[in-house]
């Protein structure tokens, strides 16, 4: 029988859901959700300026302020754009992570994050394993938290930077991205040591202040493992909220339909090259094997269906850019091709998260930077 | 033992049938005398409770709760927690018997109901179904039963296979016990935390399908059916999704014996309350979705409920300060059942007071065949809960009687404060 069918004799008033109280501290950044459109704004503009600032001034904006990075997975791009981002402010920083301390021994993430603010860190960058870890560090040490990915929840830092470099090679008039559109390197830019054509690093024409119709008439496809993915969940909230359509393409196993609901402007396309044809971003994904949880999926299957190559590329969206947040497993995802490609914005991400990093670690010691008239 | 006279209250007894002004006699630890106002003849010295303004009704009968002991005694004892029963109205309680080691056994059947244990109310031990609670080896019910259990369950670790499953039924009504199944299929649950849905999408947690439960309460009712018993009772613990209770509507159609409680933060609650990762909304079952809260409403509403049972789960305070996925199940219950039940399901879903309470107390009592609970009828155990219905009330954990404090309705507005809890005529809990 019909679960639903019995029917609804008076109208019911439940209890309300009581509002969030999160985030309890200004300074963090726990989901992408939590900022404002002129949030945004400033953090992209305050990226910039950062970026471009000489940095023996720019060490003098935390001078000596402590930082801490708890790390409870591994991590490469993170982490490091994080601690150079700290330290390119002058913050000492702190490195925590769960292999090499009293975590191993048992100690809870409640108990390391009021050993860290006791030990004087002003703020925590966070990974964790666990979703909704930043929220929980949050509530018990009142710090600002900048949450650097949780479980399979959220990793705002990189929808920001995701959302950077789109912006970079964004064409406000056609509404198309451009992998040719190099910005020009100002005077400032520092990380010249990571190999690439330029850094892109705020040119002309680059966007900073962002509204709702920022990226109207642009679609964004995130391809692959979107239910274990915190970069897919991060970035379908925050572009659509700027005008974008996010479309999930994936197989039912790793995207299941009702990922469609997690917000608006967000669809989903099970064939990729129908996706493809009406992107002008793609963003890949890795196949989280440590969290499929035992679910076995038919590898070659997923290549036929899923795989960038660059046959589909050319045929389907020789215009597009091509993200993906690393790390890449070449020849699964992507072809080493597409990955090393004309169109790859790969490291040019990593490059912008530093640059995001900066303006977001500014944000949480600086609270008057928040406010957004820095800029 | 010295007599109590209860005067000047209101009494309702759903199961006698009785609403209205009575004084009651309390002696030798049962209903001596029931009159109207004033008609009492009772000797001097006789200790008088005034109950002008107040509801005197049955004491409250919760068939599921979890006393932690033996084995867990940081988390709540048999003393703190009837101590919360009593506090809560509650004068019986049927403890749960996922302890440390498992209550498989007449031993710890008998262990939990000694007097060495300093419970304030009654405890009636329900017990593993197999050896263990490990779904594999049934266990002797006549033993069990004669030691003083009520019923037989795995809780918390459901029966999955089919052949343990009729067995555990069909001994179990041999000897005239209940069978009460947490109904969850585990294979479909393994690392969830929570419902499946767009929530546990959003928050990135592994979703327990409701599937898992109504899938297992339509095996438990096929398996009853097969068994052709008209003594098979079947009882499906803490129901939380449509699909489960439709089964249930289904099988009592079909004149079964299946019945079925829900509890208060399952026709109160969804996943949305969860918010941001709160522990003290994660249990099992999860919360489930507004379509699955309004049917748990609409069931009791309608009569196809058959109690409201806490769960009560208590926990330490660092057990649940932790990631949402590391937590354990469960939240307390026994001090908000009744606060909660008023305010929500007789104030604003106008389910009459003697209905309310008959949730509470007659039918439960009558579910486990407790004799004489649940009931205020003469010779009836002197089990009284005497409160003031209008009375409205915040509740805070942090003064509760429970060791614990894992309650998603810390700072609630609660309706109906206890006055008085008698347990087997002696004063349980009195608030001034």
């Amino acid at each position: 029988m019909n679960p639903t069918a019995s029917p609804v004799r008076r109208q019911l008033h439940p209890p309300p859901v009581p509002a969030s109280p999160f985030p309890y501290n200004p300074g963090s950044l726990l989901s992408a959700s939590d900022l404002t459109l002129e949030g945004i704004s400033h953090i992209l503009a305050r990226a910039t300026a950062l970026e471009n600032q000489d940095p023996l001034t720019r060490d003098r904006i935390l001078a000596k302020r402590r930082v801490a990075l708890l790390f409870y997975e591994s991590s490469t791009r993170t982490r490091t754009s994080f601690e150079l981002a700290a330290k390119g402010l002058g913050a000492d920083t702190t490195l925590v992570s769960s292999l090499s301390s009293s975590i191993e021994k048992g100690e809870s993430l409640k108990d390391t994050g009021l050993t860290l603010r006791a030990l004087g860190a002003e703020a925590i960058i966070l990974r964790h394993n666990s979703s909704g870890a930043a929220w929980l560090l949050e509530a018990e040490t009142r710090l600002p938290v900048l949450n650097a990915g949780d479980g399979m929840h959220e990793h705002p830092t990189q929808a920001l930077l995701d959302l950077r470099t789109i912006l970079a090679h964004l064409d406000p008039v056609t509404r198309t991205c451009n992998p040719n559109k190099r910005p020009v390197i100002l005077s400032g830019a520092h990380f010249s040591g990571v190999e690439g054509p330029a850094s892109p690093t705020g040119g002309q024409h680059t966007i900073h202040e962002v509204t709702a119709e920022t990226l109207a008439g642009v679609t964004v496809s995130i391809v692959g493992d979107i239910l274990h993915s915190r970069v897919a969940r991060s970035n379908m909230l925050l572009l659509p909220r700027l005008g974008a359509r996010v479309l999930l393409c994936g197989p039912k196993e790793l995207l299941p339909d009702l990922a469609a609901n997690a917000g608006p402007g967000i669809a989903i396309e099970r064939n990729f090259e129908t996706a493809l044809r009406q992107s002008q971003a793609v963003m890949m994904l890795r196949i989280q094997a440590e969290r499929l949880a035992g679910l076995a999926l038919d590898l070659e299957q997923y290549k036929a269906n899923y795989q960038l190559t660059g046959h589909r590329l050319a045929t389907q969206a020789p215009e597009a850019i091509v993200l993906h947040p690393g790390p890449i497993i070449r020849g699964l995802e992507v072809t080493a091709g597409v990955a090393d490609g004309p169109q790859s914005v790969i490291l040019e991400q990593v490059r912008n998260g530093v640059a995001i990093r900066m303006a977001v670690v500014e944000r949480a010691l600086l609270p008057t930077a928040g406010q957004g008239g820095r800029a | 033992m010295t007599a109590l006279v209860i005067r000047g209250g209101h009494l309702i007894d759903p199961a006698a049938g009785v609403d209205g002004p009575k004084d009651i006699l309390l002696k030798d630890g049962r209903v001596a005398e029931i009159a109207g106002p004033g008609k009492l003849k009772f000797a001097n010295g006789a200790a008088v409770l005034d109950a002008t303004g107040l509801t005197v009704a049955p004491g409250l009968v919760d068939i599921h709760v979890h006393l932690r002991e033996p084995g867990q005694g940081y988390k709540e004892t048999i003393a703190t927690g009837t101590a919360a029963a009593a506090a809560g109205g509650f004068t019986s309680v049927a403890a749960m018997p996922n302890t440390r080691p498992v209550n498989d056994s007449p031993e710890i059947t008998r262990w939990m109901q000694a007097p060495e244990r300093g419970a304030s109310v009654r405890v009636f031990p329900i017990a593993a179904a197999t050896r263990g609670s490990k779904g594999e080896a049934i266990n002797d019910y006549a033993a069990l039963k004669s030691a003083g259990a009520v019923a037989v369950t795995d809780d918390g670790y459901p029966i999955l296979k089919d052949n343990i499953m009729r067995e555990t039924l069909a001994a179990a009504a041999r000897v005239g016990l209940s069978v009460i199944q947490h109904a969850e299929d585990t294979r479909l649950t393994q690392g969830s935390s929570m419902n499946a849905g767009p929530m546990a999408f959003k928050l990135g947690l592994r979703g327990m399908p409701p599937e898992a439960e109504s899938g297992m309460v339509e095996r438990d009712i096929r398996l009853v059916t097969e068994l052709r018993d008209a003594r098979v009772h079947l009882h499906v613990a803490h129901t939380s999704t449509a699909a489960a209770l439709a089964a249930v509507r289904q099988a009592r159609r079909s004149g079964l014996r299946v019945t079925c409680e829900v509890a208060p933060h399952h026709f109160l609650l969804t996943e949305e309350h969860v918010g941001f990762y709160n522990t003290n909304a994660k249990m099992n079952p999860p919360l489930r979705s507004a379509a699955d809260r309004d049917a748990m409403i609409e069931a009791i509403l309608d009569g196809v409920v058959d109690a409201i049972a806490t769960d009560h789960a208590p926990h330490a305070i660092h057990e649940k300060e932790v990631e949402f996925e590391n937590a354990p199940n469960g939240i307390t219950g026994l001090e908000t059942a009744l606060g909660l039940s008023l305010r929500w399901l007789h104030k604003e879903w106008k389910l009459p007071l003697g209905r309310v309470l008959s949730l509470l107390s007659a039918q439960p009592a009558a579910l486990l065949g407790l004799k004489g609970r649940g009931t205020l009828a003469v010779g009836s155990f002197a089990d009284v809960v005497v409160f003031d219905p209008k009375a409205e009330w915040t509740f805070r954990a942090r003064e509760n009687k429970s060791k614990a404090r894992n309650t998603p309705f810390d700072g609630w507005t609660m309706q109906g404060k206890v006055r008085w809890t008698i347990s087997e005529g002696r004063i349980a809990y009195g608030s001034e």
